[in-house]
């Protein structure tokens, strides 16, 4: 909502404070004004000029040599608008003038003809051109009424004017309108304020003569009211009006449509003006359209209702979508002579369905979606017959022909001063409230600590205790509210366990090197359901879609992390960063259901993905690339850290490379994978080595156990034995050292592998892995025969299992 | 006997003091220490002296023999020392040449914030509360206060993936879920998580972005204690010379609600671009809580009353490092996200 202060300065003292001040003291009270905008800026030494001669410059075809009279000279001026004739009265921009855009105006010869000033167009003072009468937007600016030679053009053109930008928020309705807004900056300023009363002189004919009308569908147009106004003379509105218009970011067309824009402004009701000779019947009927009912509208556009649209007929057929915007058949013009004039209250909803259906919102729309005061309907009208009388020489019919089952009656909700004080943490006195209200004039009876406050039903949005204690505080200001801290039984606030360990995963994997990373959780389909682990992938039936996406590439929730992750190492890469370490802690959505119904599972999955180099060292010529074994390192750490028995075995994955991906399992179930990308995909993303893991985290941190019971610092020696096993190169090291563990049991304690070979010494097919295995009693120190013993169980198991065969 | 003894001392200390290294000394300990050597000789002749004598001269020796094993070894001990400087010196290295890398990874920015707040609230007896990011209409909406049709929901386009279930649109449902689940307890909670609104990614919008909202219900909760709590925050967040107030805005879950802006940094409230001339930035919208929700929530409104606040890391990092893109966070740009490895 943009409000003018010049208009505004006609219903409320404003006087002592600056635009800025004013502003800040808006903001603060009631609502936030966005922007503070002069009209133009300290405009002087721009004035009425009156065009004596107008003449072609001798040397230019389209510029013309004008004298201007400015009462106190007579200026010689070289202007170049097509619309300049003589006998105008026209704004003049003397020497030292400067105007918008820092435009400084001085003498000057063009094309050899000496020009003393400039005429000027209304877009030259600073007004928007959307906002420029369409006569004038081509060329100068013409006075059509009687202004004084040599006045100053600021005041005349409202060129002093400050204009203020209100981001009014959806409760703030009654600010759609100038009176709301002088309600609010008086009770703000603790200013009075008084609307003044509408002026209508009818004569004695009866508008009831001309017109009936009737409502089919109350529930959706409680009140409808018309008038009729005859001998209408449609021209140019007064500048005044004009004037207000502009300042409101609103176009003057005539004086009918202006004056109810005028109307729609102060009061912030809609009006419509019908020209009743083209109206088509003298009955209006208001009612739900028909399926396929056609109307064209004021735009030239045919729209097609259905039964959802509520439309004003002329009881044949539609003249108007209720709220909305009027027929292109009953449209005032040049030669409307009477005027039926429509004052209604339509259904915040209906409004709301018929201006989204049709794509067409509008100022009116826009309020009556708000919802407008029932008690303004009637006087807007009201109001606007006293302008068309004024303004466009209208002779008001008799009596406004209406259907009327609005409810007028305002809320009342009753406070007290205690509830209030509680509720706000002041000491505020009974007499503080009184004067709050007062200021609001909100009517209230007291009795005591109570107050039974009578709300303006311009403020709708007022009708509960919560409401009333906003208005008493934002006028009281929330500057005055004490500082405090909640006095309630307090809590000790902490992190859970499923919390700490998500901040613990991180600090380990950040520690390790990785960077954490966010992606977003919508992506295309092609990649919702890639590289997604095989207990995820078993489960969702397919990746959760948009009903209505914005986008193909954000149109699915993701099953897995690691698509989009491999897109950041590409942007990366792409950008010659080329050593990548990455992971993200973040939820994947799984649903079992072929159309979604239910909420989908929302899986918190550990994912990395990395590329380049892993170490570099230059200058010792130490380089170490990221490989299978980084990243498995890395997932051993984290089991390590938490403490949980993650087992793998080699697996196959679709985008995954063949012969390097694992499972990861947890108590013999599969939590997730890790290897490197298929080379096919790699390249595809133009990634060299890439290497991924994704894990299920929850499954993890179910696990995990934080409490742990001490265990006692070794006292006796362990000893240690060294194998070198030769084995079918297809024998996967996890599982001789898994059966190494089963057959030593409970004497071996650990088992490290420290070399793995093939080559040269060895058959074709064979390698040599060889173990250091430690042995130890918590209780009491080995003796060599037992070591012996389980030694020789352990090489007994791995032959017959593995037939492996001691390295001599 | 004795000026003999006497000059051997002398001759042998004056050879330790000669010796250049421990080979040259073990020859002087030999030669006059050693079995053959002159003092165990004169100590030999001993049986020729006079029963007075013998005593004088035998501790002379002894005391003659002990000063040349002193002087043997400190000066073994000097000559170690002088190897070992030797040593060391042609051991030294170019300390300027760089180290070997260790692999530094770090946090992203937002959970840098996200962790700061979570922080800062639960030192005020706050929990932390999560939910879904796939949100039933329901908790998403209706329990907000927003039913079905309200005008307030044209404010937040969402992505619906049925008409009852939708990404949401802010983490407020975490909050009427708590409220469920508290049944009827008091509430102190902060919940930190995505959300999703059909906007169209730029500089200032994200389809995809972070929240945290905050809720405090309890019997006689009051409004000062919304101010006081959002002043510590924002003393701490952005430091102790930051001013707060609060001014009226519209949420349709609260009543009142307001807007918190801080004092501007950069121009301590003087007004400059920034903060467009106001000396004022907007960080969070908070109220108290509407009636209507915490009826929904089992709360009686007469008794219970409470607070609610909810705030964008995104926007905090913008104002606090002056990221100038909010897309920058979802770029996942490795030379962004190490630019925030220290904070």
């Amino acid at each position: 909502m943009l409000v003018s202060l010049n208009w505004l300065k006609q219903y409320v003292d404003i006087d002592e404070h600056t635009p800025e001040d004013l502003a800040e003291l808006i903001t603060k009270t009631g609502i936030e004004v966005e922007s503070v905008i002069p009209v133009a800026e300290k405009l002087e030494n721009v004035v009425v000029g009156h065009v004596l001669s107008c003449e072609q410059h001798p040397n230019a075809d389209k510029l013309s040599l004008c004298k201007v009279d400015v009462s106190d000279e007579i200026l010689q001026i070289i202007c170049g608008a097509p619309n300049i004739a003589e006998g105008q009265k026209v704004v003049v921009a003397k020497p030292g003038a400067v105007l918008p855009g820092n435009f400084k105006i001085k003498k000057a010869k063009l094309r050899g003809v000496e020009s003393n000033g400039m005429i000027c167009s209304l877009q030259e003072l600073g007004i928007d051109e959307k906002d420029v009468p369409k006569e004038f937007t081509d060329g100068i600016f013409v006075f059509q009424e009687n202004v004084e030679i040599g006045a100053d053009a600021v005041p005349l053109l409202n060129l002093n004017d400050v204009i203020i930008e209100l981001g009014l928020t959806p409760n703030r309705a009654d600010c759609l309108s100038m009176l709301g807004v002088a309600y609010e900056v008086a009770a703000i300023l603790d200013q009075p304020f008084t609307p003044a009363e509408e002026e209508v002189h009818p004569i004695t004919e009866r508008a009831s003569e001309h017109i009936s009308v009737k409502v089919d569908a109350p529930d959706l147009n409680p009140y409808y009211g018309a008038f009729v106004i005859k001998d209408v003379k449609v021209g140019p509105s007064p500048l005044w009006i004009r004037n207000r218009l502009i300042a409101s970011g609103v176009r003057p067309i005539n004086n009918v449509v202006d004056i109810t824009n005028y109307v729609l402004l102060e009061y912030g009701q809609p009006l419509h003006a019908f020209d009743l000779e083209k109206f088509g019947s003298s009955e209006v009927v208001v009612r739900r359209a028909e399926n396929r009912e056609k109307i064209t509208t004021l735009d030239d556009q045919e729209r097609s209702l259905n039964e959802d649209h509520l439309v004003i007929t002329n009881g044949k057929e539609p003249v108007a979508i209720a709220g909305v915007m009027g027929g292109a058949d009953s449209e005032v013009d040049d030669n409307t002579q009477t005027i039926l004039l429509e004052a209604a209250l339509f259904n915040p909803a209906a409004v709301r369905t018929s201006s989204k259906d049709h794509g067409l919102r509008s100022e009116a729309s826009t309020r009556f979606e708000k919802g407008v005061d029932p008690n303004r309907v009637r006087r807007a009208g009201e109001k606007a017959c006293e302008l068309l009388e004024n303004y466009a020489q209208g002779k008001v019919l008799k009596g406004v022909v209406e259907f009327d089952e609005l409810d007028r009656a305002p809320q009342e909700v009753h406070i007290t001063t205690t509830r209030i004080n509680n509720r706000l943490g002041t000491e505020i006195s009974n007499e503080k409230i009184g004067d709050i209200l007062r200021r609001l004039q909100f009517d209230y009876k007291q009795d005591g600590d109570t107050f039974k406050v009578i709300v303006p039903t311009r403020r709708g949005d007022v009708y509960l205790f919560e409401d009333m204690l906003e208005e008493v505080a934002r006028i009281y200001g929330y500057d005055n509210l004490p500082f405090t801290l909640p006095e309630g039984e307090s809590q000790a606030g902490g992190l859970t366990l499923y919390q700490q360990l998500k901040r613990k995963v991180k600090a380990y994997l950040e520690g390790a090197g990785l960077n954490e990373t966010i992606t977003y959780s919508l992506t295309r389909e092609s990649r919702a359901s890639q590289l997604t682990s095989r207990e995820v992938a078993d489960r969702a039936k397919s990746p959760v879609r948009l009903a209505m996406p914005m986008s193909e590439e954000h149109s699915h929730l993701r099953l897995s992390i690691l698509p989009e992750l491999l897109a950041s190492l590409s942007y990366n890469v792409a950008r010659k960063q080329n050593d990548l370490a990455y992971y993200e802690l973040g939820s994947v959505f799984i649903s079992e259901e072929e159309h979604v119904t239910k909420q989908p599972e929302e899986q918190l999955r550990l994912a990395g993905a990395m590329t380049g180099n892993w170490h570099v060292h230059p200058w010792q010529q130490e380089k170490k690339a990221i490989d299978f074994y980084v990243v498995k390192g890395i997932i051993e750490g984290l089991a390590e850290k938490l403490d949980i028995p993650l087992t793998y075995h080699a697996s196959r994955y679709p985008d995954m490379h063949p012969g390097r991906t694992a499972e990861v399992l947890l108590n013999g179930e599969t939590i997730g994978f890790f290897g490197q990308v298929h080379p096919k995909l790699q390249q595809e993303l133009d990634l060299k080595e890439t290497y991924v893991f994704d894990l299920n985290a929850e499954k993890m941190f179910k696990q995990y156990q934080k409490e742990e019971a001490f265990q006692a610092i070794p006292r006796f020696p362990s000893i240690k034995r060294d194998i070198a096993l030769v084995v079918d190169e297809s024998q996967q090291a996890g599982a001789i050292t898994t059966t190494i563990l089963e057959a030593g049991s409970p004497l071996i304690k650990d088992v490290e592998i420290f070399d793995v070979y093939q080559g040269e010494h060895l058959q074709d097919g064979k390698k040599s892995i060889a173990y250091s295995l430690l042995y130890m009693d918590p209780n009491r120190t080995l003796k060599d025969e037992e070591v012996e013993k389980a030694h020789k169980k352990i090489l007994d198991a791995v032959k017959e299992k593995h037939l492996a065969e001691l390295r001599g | 006997m004795k000026e003999q003894l006497k000059e051997l001392e002398t001759e042998a200390l004056e050879k330790v003091q000669l010796a250049e290294d421990t080979k040259a000394l073990q020859d002087v300990r030999v030669a006059y220490l050693g079995k053959k050597g002159p003092i165990t000789e004169v100590l030999r002749g001993m049986g020729r002296l006079s029963k007075e004598e013998r005593p004088v001269i035998g501790q002379l020796a002894n005391e003659v023999r002990e000063h040349i094993q002193d002087a043997i070894d400190s000066k073994q001990n000097s000559l170690e020392e002088a190897a070992l400087d030797k040593q060391l010196e042609e051991e030294k290295l170019d300390v300027t040449l760089p180290g070997r890398p260790v692999q530094v990874g770090g946090p992203h920015l937002l959970t840098n914030i996200l962790e700061e707040i979570e922080d800062l609230f639960i030192g005020m007896g706050f929990e932390i509360k999560e939910g879904p990011e796939v949100e039933t209409d329901y908790y998403n909406f209706e329990a907000l206060n927003l039913p079905k049709g309200h005008p307030a929901r044209d404010m937040q386009d969402s992505f619906y993936i049925t008409e009852e279930l939708l990404l949401r649109t802010h983490t407020s449902p975490v909050q009427a879920r708590t409220m469920k689940q508290k049944d009827g307890e008091p509430v102190r909670m902060i919940c930190p998580g995505k959300v999703y609104r059909r906007d169209t990614d730029d500089a200032t919008h994200s389809h995809q972005f972070t929240q945290v909202e905050g809720l405090l219900v309890d019997k006689n909760v009051r409004m000062s204690d919304l101010k006081g709590v959002l002043n510590t925050f924002a003393k701490q967040m952005f430091g102790s010379e930051r001013d707060i107030r609060l001014r009226p805005s519209f949420f349709p879950f609260t009543e009142p609600s307001v807007e918190m802006d801080i004092s501007c940094k950069v121009c301590d409230g003087k007004g400059c671009s920034v903060c467009k001339g106001t000396g004022w930035i907007e960080i969070l919208g908070a109220g108290m809580v509407h009636p209507n929700v915490l009826e929904m929530a089992g709360y009686d409104p007469d008794v219970y009353s409470g607070f609610a606040f909810g705030m964008g890391p995104e926007r905090i990092a913008m104002l606090k490092y002056g990221v100038d893109d909010i897309r920058h966070f979802y770029t996942n740009d490795i030379r962004f996200l190490k630019q925030y490895h220290k904070v």
